[in-house]
């Protein structure tokens, strides 16, 4: 059992996703760093689908009741055990009644505690990922509070030796990772020219509202062509008939918002590019008031880039040791 | 006693002196601080965090601006 006595700022229960329940409406929820989620997971010996906890920008204070092989990974944030600073991307063993103790983030925005066993919270449709905005998943639905007690699942017999670690050349720099790649389209061709040309050559910043949702961004006014809006659709030019939404697609209501984890699946704004898979994770580390430029890529490069992320994965599971 | 210390911000986000946008400031510059007094709010993820004094002491100076974007452990306010 993690007993909790501080949740942090938006500390919840993630797994690798609620998947195949999109075309009712239900987003994939799950890790918004799938990369360091998994990571954290192969290091206390977990399946990439064993339950983490996901914390944004500050970490969480926990009681452990039982002996525990933990791992965070992601975001810096500083973690200490009874005092004691412990390493990061690295399996640590800590004992019963040890205090785990996270600071804020001053790398990245999120960070990932994994415990061997996984955090055997109920699974609602198939996964223990938590969906605040409907309530489901996780524990009871809802970010972590002080009095909170988490179960922890059966320690696998298999995982690598206490001490492990991820070697640094498989660490992200999250501060470096500024540029997210984009498929532009669908409705790309609704923009002006001079706004197509600008959403990829601007500097946008990331909004105090990004969350788990939508990356809401600032930076110039994104106008759309006048037309004679077609039935069925609203009223403002950003408007489109209804329509779904990919995961990571840029609608733009007035300002871009990249639609993350837990967004809406579909609706009548205009979406104008998609983040590609493999950079979704890393625009997920940006933190408030950090610069994000998109660059524009074609289809191929992007699943290109997909495989290259999960061979990066790979590489950097079969070097912990 | 004249040691002074600041309290720096515990995440990244907005900073907000006040509340409520009606209601007057949490703290005034002379103002004396118990630990646990709220100085501030910090909007981030659509929520609003209380910064709290994790000291005591007198308000000697505001280091940001009400609505200023802040950084994590970014000082805020001086107290001495």
């Amino acid at each position: 059992m993690i007993e909790i006595e501080a949740g942090g700022v938006a500390s919840t229960v993630q797994d690798d996703g609620r998947t195949g329940h999109y075309h009712i409406g239900v987003p994939p929820s799950g890790a918004m760093d799938s990369y360091a989620h998994a990571l954290a997971n192969h290091l206390v010996g977990n399946e990439e689908s064993a339950a983490t906890i996901e914390m944004t920008y500050q970490g969480i204070t926990a009681t452990f009741t039982e002996d525990a092989v933990i791992a965070v990974t992601g975001a810096n944030m500083s973690p200490t055990i009874e005092g004691e600073p412990i390493g990061t991307w690295e399996s640590v063993a800590v004992e019963a009644g040890d205090e785990l103790d996270m600071g804020f983030a001053t790398s990245g925005a999120r960070a990932y505690l994994a415990v061997a066993g996984g955090l055997d919270v109920p699974e609602v449709m198939d996964s223990r990922s938590t969906y605040t905005l409907v309530g489901i998943g996780g524990h009871e639905g809802r970010g972590l509070e002080a009095g909170d007690e988490l179960p922890v699942g059966a320690t696998p017999t298999e995982r690598p030796a206490v001490g492990a670690t991820v070697p640094d050349e498989y660490v992200p720099e999250y501060a470096d990772e500024e540029t997210v790649r984009v498929v532009l389209g669908m409705n790309d061709h609704r923009l002006t020219a001079e706004s197509r040309a600008e959403l990829c050559s601007a500097e946008w910043t990331v909004t105090p509202e990004a969350d788990r949702v939508g990356y809401r961004l600032d930076g110039p006014d994104v106008e759309f062509e006048e037309r004679d809006q077609p039935f069925g659709a609203g009223t403002d030019p950003s408007n489109v008939v209804d329509l779904g939404y990919p995961v990571g697609s840029i609608q733009v209501p007035q300002k871009p918002i990249v639609l993350m984890q837990d967004a809406v699946t579909g609706g009548g704004y205009a979406t104008v590019g998609t983040v590609i898979s493999a950079d979704r994770e890393r625009l997920a580390q940006r933190q408030t008031h950090d610069s994000v430029y998109f660059e524009e890529v074609d289809v191929d490069t992007a699943l290109d880039a997909r495989e290259t992320r999960a061979e990066r994965l790979d590489a950097a599971r079969a070097a912990v040791e | 006693m004249s040691e002074k210390t600041t309290i720096n911000a515990p995440m990244p986000g907005v900073f907000y002196r006040r509340p409520d946008p009606e209601d007057p400031p949490f703290v005034e510059v002379g103002d004396s601080v118990d630990v646990g007094d709220p100085v501030g709010l910090v909007e981030v993820m659509k929520n609003f965090h209380e910064i709290e004094a994790d000291h005591a002491g007198t308000v000697a100076a505001f280091l940001v601006e009400n609505e200023d974007e802040i950084t994590a452990d970014q000082p805020l306010v001086e107290l001495e």
